[in-house]
């Protein structure tokens, strides 16, 4: 019988297995990247109607965080300020502003503005701001350092392993419910945050949920 | 007495296994004549034909489920579990007989299996797909599988290693490898004479490259021979693990019924009932279409067959009759409805079937009259099929009167479960009939093992 295959068709079937051993990982460590939230989510900054910028009016301006998201420490969601809010300003402050066009024709039809939302977890995962800021978690953990944004982007993947993260050890997050809002508050040292902590805790009596329907309710 | 079979103890002549006295080589021209053939005989385009079809039908069905959600199914509260894992159970069940034949009865050096191995564990391996078919797309969003397995997400989560949902998917899993590596070793020696004999390059090319470069040398059949030896040691807890696995997805519910101890042995029992069942049901069907094998697979075989399905039947058969004792010697009110409801409520029609089919039916194998007749064989093959089908039905419909009678309910299924249940058979008939035209149906290479000539002792150079 006349050979079918040549001498070196013998390394084929180890070259086959080495390979597809080497494409195996190469596809779970493409997954692991290129699937995960840190990749796809992370820096997710759509485009705004209006140019505004945190980090004019939060940062060098100074405004609180709550002047427009006020009812960020009551309720579900941190509220979206109105355009009558942004007026009460602006009725004085550049009120020619080829920037501020949108804005103005808002006000005068009573039309809202269409902000595109940028922090959106899926319906089905609860989540309340009220209780986070109750407890002493500064708008910075979950949002970053939104006063030197120009425009807001995504800073946190906002999985539920993010989540979880934070949940079972919130202690690092955690500061004096007076600067929730304060972007530039560190603790004095790392020493009396712990004693800080030792001091607050069980008054504030802190328990995240980590059974699912505390989340998936 | 010359030819001497030394495993067995009586000093009875042996029967031939083999009958029709076959040389070596006729071996090889029978067997290999089915897939070197270029006419194919007429029954097995039509057979082709329709299961291809009802193969259709189920891609389809299974379509419209992803486009739809599980929604199209008639599960609903208080039966959240339907057909889907009926049909899962019924499939993985029939499964086992293969395993069983491969593995079991070849340690205890059961030479009859070699007839009949190599297309039982095709079945096993087909009738495995067809069950994996069912968790798959019960789960509604299939693009989410994956999720079956132990894989690091962003939700931080780990399967839940205390479910025996997750037991299953290893269960199901491992056998499914050991099964595929087991039926391919069998195959190789027999690739390669396939390859001896092929005519074109293409042919040899192909079978060149399956049978890994098999030569027969004495060094490779001695490595081949430790391999399978190992791989059927592997595969012998199997036969016992993977139904028992599946049964604890009842059994470690707290449902009356459903959380009792026998489940795993009596669901092992019944899995080899029903897998010799359709072992006996494809036997006869391959018989039939190729009559050259009659000779491989002989009555002899078929009798056994139902010897083993008597046992099992009779098995299954002590297995109810338990349930229901215990049920009433727990003095568990609960329980005690569960079975009386089973026997009497709405679904007694299926119990009944059941208990017609499963503990009635075999009975008549006490006969040798019976076992030794082709339609009878066949019918009752097929019975035992539906028994065992109408089984794990009964099971799931315990769920249908549950703790709170007002949400007490009646099951009905829709086309949709129908459907997809015969497009399971459609394509586990499919993928069989292109194994039986395309591949050796039959080891070629231990039939020689167990035809006299192969006796060193054969024809008069005893040592004696
Ligand atoms: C002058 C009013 C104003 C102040 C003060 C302000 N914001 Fe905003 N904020 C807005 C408006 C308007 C939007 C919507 C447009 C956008 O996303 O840029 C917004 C959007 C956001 C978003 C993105 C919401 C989304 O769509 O997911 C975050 C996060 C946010 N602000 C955080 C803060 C934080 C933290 C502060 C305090 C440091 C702050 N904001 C102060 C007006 C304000
Ligand atoms: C524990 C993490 C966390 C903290 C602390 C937090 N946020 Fe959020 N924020 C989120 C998440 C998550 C969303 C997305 C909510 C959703 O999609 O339902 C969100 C959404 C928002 C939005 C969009 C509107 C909405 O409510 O859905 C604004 C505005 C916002 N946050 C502002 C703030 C401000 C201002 C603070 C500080 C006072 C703050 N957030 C503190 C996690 C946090
Ligand atoms: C506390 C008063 C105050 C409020 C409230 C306020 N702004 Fe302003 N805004 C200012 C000041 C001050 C400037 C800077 C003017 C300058 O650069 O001279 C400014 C500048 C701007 C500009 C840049 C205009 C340009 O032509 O450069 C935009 C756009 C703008 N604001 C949008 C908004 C929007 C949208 C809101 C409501 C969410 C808002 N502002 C609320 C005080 C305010
Ligand atoms: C930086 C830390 C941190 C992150 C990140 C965080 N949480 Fe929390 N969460 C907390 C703390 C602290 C509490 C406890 C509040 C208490 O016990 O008063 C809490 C409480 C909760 C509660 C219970 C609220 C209630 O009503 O009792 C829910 C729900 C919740 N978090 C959801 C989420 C979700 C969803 C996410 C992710 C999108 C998330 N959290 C991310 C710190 C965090
Ligand atoms: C701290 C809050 C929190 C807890 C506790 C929690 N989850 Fe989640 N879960 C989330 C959030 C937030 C998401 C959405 C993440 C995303 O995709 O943006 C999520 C997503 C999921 C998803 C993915 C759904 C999908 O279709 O992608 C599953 C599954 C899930 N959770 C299961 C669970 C289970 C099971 C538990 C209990 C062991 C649990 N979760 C506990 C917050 C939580």
């Amino acid at each position: 019988m006349a050979q079918i295959f040549p001498k070196w068709f013998n390394k084929v079937p180890l070259l086959i297995i080495g390979g597809a051993g080497f494409a195996g990982v190469c596809l779970i460590a493409a997954i692991w990247y290129f699937g995960s939230q840190e990749y796809t989510e992370v820096g997710f900054q759509p485009i705004q109607p209006i140019p505004y910028s945190h980090k004019l009016h939060a940062g060098e301006l100074g405004m609180d965080c709550r002047y427009c998201h006020s009812q960020v420490e009551y309720s579900r969601h941190a509220q979206i300020p109105p355009t009558k809010t942004c007026m009460n300003c602006h009725v004085m402050i550049k009120p020619e502003s080829d920037k501020l066009a949108l804005l103005r024709d808002s006000w005068e039809k009573e039309e809202p503005i269409h902000w595109v939302r940028v922090h959106n977890l899926p319906d089905y995962a609860f989540f309340d701001h009220s209780p986070h800021l109750r407890a002493g978690v500064g708008c910075i953990s979950c949002h970053g350092d939104v006063a030197q944004m120009e425009e807001v982007s995504q800073v946190k993947s906002l999985s539920m392993g993010w989540c979880l993260d934070c949940h079972r050890d919130p202690d690092p997050h955690l500061r004096p419910v007076s600067e929730i809002t304060n972007m530039n508050w560190r603790p004095e040292s790392p020493l009396a945050q712990i004693k800080w902590l030792n001091a607050h805790k069980d008054s504030l009596k802190i328990n995240p949920p980590e059974n699912c329907s505390g989340c998936h309710r | 007495m010359k030819s001497f079979e030394n495993t067995l103890t009586a000093q009875e002549p042996i029967k031939p296994l083999i009958l029709g006295n076959p040389s070596f080589s006729s071996v090889t021209e029978t067997i290999s004549g089915i897939c070197e053939k270029k006419e194919t005989p007429i029954w097995w385009w039509i057979a082709l034909g329709i299961s291809g079809l009802l193969s259709l039908n189920l891609a389809a069905m299974i379509g419209y489920l992803v486009w739809e959600g599980t929604g199209i199914w008639g599960l609903n509260i208080p039966v959240s579990w339907g057909w889907a894992i009926v049909n899962f159970v019924f499939w993985v069940g029939i499964g086992h007989a293969g395993t069983l034949i491969s593995a079991i009865l070849f340690l205890m050096r059961q030479k009859w299996r070699t007839s009949i191995n190599r297309f039982a564990e095709a079945m096993t391996i087909f009738a495995v797909l067809c069950a994996a078919i069912f968790p798959g797309i019960h789960v509604g969003r299939m693009w989410v599988m994956h999720w079956m397995f132990p894989l690091p997400n962003q939700m931080g989560l780990w399967v839940n290693f205390r479910s025996p949902l997750l037991w299953d998917v290893f269960a199901v899993g491992t056998y499914f490898t050991c099964s595929a590596l087991f039926w391919y070793t069998g195959l190789i020696p027999d690739l390669a004479t396939f390859r001896d004999r092929a005519k074109n390059r293409i042919k040899k090319t192909i079978f060149g490259v399956l049978s890994l470069g098999w030569r027969g040398g004495n060094k490779q059949w001695k490595h081949y021979e430790l391999a399978y030896l190992l791989l059927a040691g592997i595969s012998t807890p199997l036969v016992l693990s993977v139904h028992s696995v599946v049964s604890t997805d009842f059994a470690v519910s707290i449902i009356p019924g459903w959380h009792t101890t026998i489940f795993p042995p009596y669901f092992v029992a019944g899995a080899i009932f029903s897998g010799f069942a359709m072992v006996l049901t494809l036997s006869i069907i391959a018989r039939a279409i190729f009559p050259q094998i009659k000779n491989f697979i002989t009555m002899d075989h078929l009798g056994k067959i139902a010897k083993v399905i008597l046992l099992t039947g009779t098995m299954v058969g002590y297995a109810y009759s338990m349930e229901f004792f215990i049920a009433w010697y727990s003095g568990n009110d609960y329980e005690r409805f569960a079975f009386i409801n089973r026997a009497l409520g709405p679904f007694a029609w299926a119990y009944w079937i059941m208990i017609t089919c499963n503990v009635l039916t075999p009975q008549i194998f006490w006969f040798k009259k019976l076992r030794s007749s082709i339609p009878v064989l066949f019918i009752a093959s097929i019975i035992v099929n539906i028994g065992m089908w109408f089984e794990r039905f009964v099971i799931v419909m315990t769920l249908h009167r549950d703790f709170l009678p007002s949400s007490w309910d009646y099951y009905t299924p829709t086309m949709f479960d129908i459907g997809i249940f015969v497009g399971s058979f459609g394509f586990f008939f499919f993928m069989f009939l292109l194994f039986l035209r395309f591949l050796p149906m039959i080891s070629m290479t231990e039939i020689k093992g167990v035809l006299p000539q192969a006796d060193p002792h054969h024809g008069g150079n005893s040592h004696e």
